[in-house]
C-alpha cells in the first residue's frame, strides 16, 4: 500500500511525500498554503510533543495544489472540524486507527464560531480588555461578528486568535 | 417578540415601532397623565462619551415620568479611570437602578453589556454602530411630517461612521420607503449595513449616490449628518467634498415644497441657518421629540408586564 488512506478519493492525487500514520487524523484537501493555519486553529504548534506530518502545495487533481496535515494520536472533535471549515472548506477528514481509515467525512460550516477568530474591527468591544469571548455568525461567504456586525470574507486565517 | 433590551433598530418590527410612536404621541398630547407613573424608579445613566441631547432627554424623560436618575458622571471621575471593565460597571450600576442607558465608544458595547445585566438596557449609541432611540425619535418626526409609507428619503453625509444613519436605514426597511444614500465615496455606508438592507427588502429600495443634485427633487425627507473632518486623512481631501454635502436656500428651488429636512444635531455647516426659519426645517422639533419618545420607551420597558408585553409580546395590555 503506497499511500493508502490519502488515496480514498479515487487516486486523483499524486503520490504524497509525507508518511502515513498509525492512529490519528489526516486532514486532506486543505487549500494550498493553509496547512499552518489549520494547525493554528487546532492549537497545535509542536510544543507539546505532538507528532505531525505536513505536506504543503502538493499536486492535486481536484484543487491544483493542496496541503495535507496528519496528526498522530489525536482524533479531531466535531467542533474543531467545524471551525476548520472556515479556512479549509474543501477539506476531508480521515480518522485513522491502526493504519486504516475508519471514518471519513467532509467538513460542514458551523452556524457560530466562538473564541476562535478575533474581530478585524479595532472599534469592536471584543478587541478591548473586556471579559468577552469573540463570537461570529458563519455566513455563506464569510463570518460576521455577533457584537459589532462587521463582516469578514477574506483572509479569515489572519483573524485566528493566537 | 419579547425585548428585554433595546440594542439595535434591527430588532424592532413595524408593529414594535408603531407601538412606541403611538405611545409617544399619547404622552406628547398629555404629559401630565404620566407624571407619577414611574415614581420611585431610578434610571442609571452610563455615558462613556460626551452627550448633550441624548443624555439630557433621557434624564428629562425619566423625571417627567416621576422617576429619577443616577449618573455615573464623566469617565474621568469614575472607576473606569481606574481600569474597571464595562462588564463590571454595568453589573454594579444594575444593583442601583431599574434600567440602564449606555453610551460607549466601542461598537457592540451594548450587546456585550446586555449579556451581564437583567434590568432593561437601552443602547444610547455604541461607537459607529447603532443608536436605536435616536431612530425612534427620527421616525416619530418623519411620521408627523410626511407619514411613514410611500416615501422617498435621502440620507446624506457621513454614512460610514454615522450610527444614527445605520439605525434609521435599518428601521426604514419596515416601511414602504425608498432610500437614497448620498456621501463621498470614502464615507459610504459600511458594506455590512448595505448587506442587511439588501437582505431586508431585496435591495429594491436602496440606492447610493455621490451627489445630492440628482435625487433632491424626488425627496420627501432629507436627513443630513455632519461630514466629520477628523475622519479624513488630510484637510485637502475633506475640502474637496465638504461643500458638496451642504444644503442652502438656493438648493431648495429644486426641492419639493413639502420637503422635510432633518438632522440629528449637532450641526456645523451642513445646513445653512437661513433654512431654520423655513417650513422645511424639522431638526429642532426632532430634538424636542426625544423626550416624549424616550418617555414612551422607558414606560414600555419599565411597565410591570415588561417590554415584551408592550412591544409586540404576549402581555395583557
Amino acid at each position: 500500500m503506497s499511500d493508502d488512506h490519502e488515496h480514498h478519493d479515487g487516486n486523483d492525487d499524486h503520490e504524497l511525500r509525507v508518511s502515513k500514520i498509525r492512529d490519528g487524523t489526516v486532514i486532506d484537501h486543505v487549500r494550498g498554503g493553509q496547512a499552518l493555519n489549520v494547525l493554528a486553529i487546532l492549537g497545535i504548534d509542536g510544543s507539546e510533543g505532538e507528532e505531525l506530518s505536513v505536506g504543503m502545495n502538493v499536486p492535486s487533481d481536484r484543487l491544483g495544489r493542496k496541503d495535507i496535515v496528519k496528526v498522530e494520536g489525536r482524533e479531531l472533535s466535531q467542533d474543531e472540524v467545524d471551525v476548520l471549515s472556515l479556512i479549509a472548506p474543501d477539506a476531508t477528514i480521515n480518522i485513522v486507527r491502526d493504519y486504516e481509515v475508519i471514518e471519513k467525512h467532509r467538513v460542514e460550516p458551523p452556524e457560530i464560531v466562538e473564541g476562535v477568530l478575533s474581530c478585524p474591527n479595532t472599534g469592536c468591544i471584543t478587541t478591548g480588555d473586556e471579559p468577552v469571548t469573540s463570537r461570529f455568525e458563519v455566513l455563506e461567504d464569510g463570518v460576521r461578528c455577533s457584537y459589532c456586525g462587521t463582516i469578514a470574507r477574506e483572509e479569515l486565517a489572519s483573524l485566528i486568535e493566537t | 417578540m419579547r425585548h428585554d433590551h433595546l440594542i439595535t433598530s434591527k430588532q424592532l418590527s413595524r408593529e414594535d415601532i408603531e407601538t412606541v410612536l403611538d405611545r409617544a404621541a399619547e404622552i406628547d398630547a398629555d404629559p401630565s397623565a404620566v407624571a407619577d407613573r414611574h415614581a420611585n424608579t431610578l434610571l442609571g445613566l452610563l455615558f462613556f462619551e460626551p452627550s448633550t441631547r441624548t443624555k439630557m432627554s433621557f434624564e428629562t424623560a425619566m423625571k417627567r415620568l416621576g422617576g429619577d436618575v443616577v449618573d455615573m458622571g464623566s469617565v474621568e471621575s469614575s472607576s473606569v479611570k481606574k481600569g474597571e471593565t464595562l462588564a463590571d460597571t454595568v453589573r454594579v450600576i444594575e444593583g442601583y437602578a431599574d434600567a440602564l442607558v449606555l453610551r460607549h465608544p466601542k461598537q457592540g458595547a451594548a450587546t456585550m453589556a446586555s449579556e451581564y445585566v437583567d434590568v432593561p438596557l437601552l443602547n444610547a449609541g455604541d461607537g459607529a454602530g447603532h443608536h436605536p432611540t435616536q431612530t425612534l425619535l427620527d421616525l416619530y418626526t418623519i411620521r408627523e411630517n410626511a407619514g411613514l409609507d410611500d416615501l422617498t428619503v435621502g440620507i446624506m453625509g457621513d454614512l460610514k461612521y454615522g450610527r444614527t444613519v445605520h439605525s434609521l436605514a435599518h428601521a426604514l426597511t419596515n416601511f414602504d420607503v425608498r432610500q437614497h444614500f448620498v456621501s463621498p465615496e470614502s464615507l459610504q455606508l459600511p458594506r455590512e449595513v448595505v448587506y442587511d438592507l439588501h437582505q431586508a427588502d431585496d435591495g429594491a429600495g436602496i440606492r447610493e449616490h455621490d451627489s445630492l443634485e440628482e435625487v433632491l427633487p424626488s425627496l420627501d425627507v432629507l436627513y443630513v449628518t455632519r461630514i466629520q473632518r477628523e475622519r479624513f486623512p488630510d484637510e485637502q481631501e475633506y475640502q474637496k467634498v465638504a461643500g458638496e454635502y451642504q444644503i442652502g436656500p438656493e438648493d431648495l428651488e429644486a426641492a419639493s415644497d413639502d420637503l422635510t429636512i432633518m438632522h440629528p444635531l449637532p450641526r456645523v455647516d451642513e445646513i445653512a441657518p437661513a433654512i431654520d426659519e423655513t417650513d422645511h426645517a424639522a431638526y429642532f422639533d426632532q430634538a424636542h421629540n426625544g423626550v416624549p419618545v424616550r418617555m414612551a420607551l422607558l414606560d414600555l420597558f419599565l411597565s410591570d408586564d415588561g417590554a415584551g408585553g408592550a412591544l409586540g409580546g404576549d402581555g395583557d395590555e
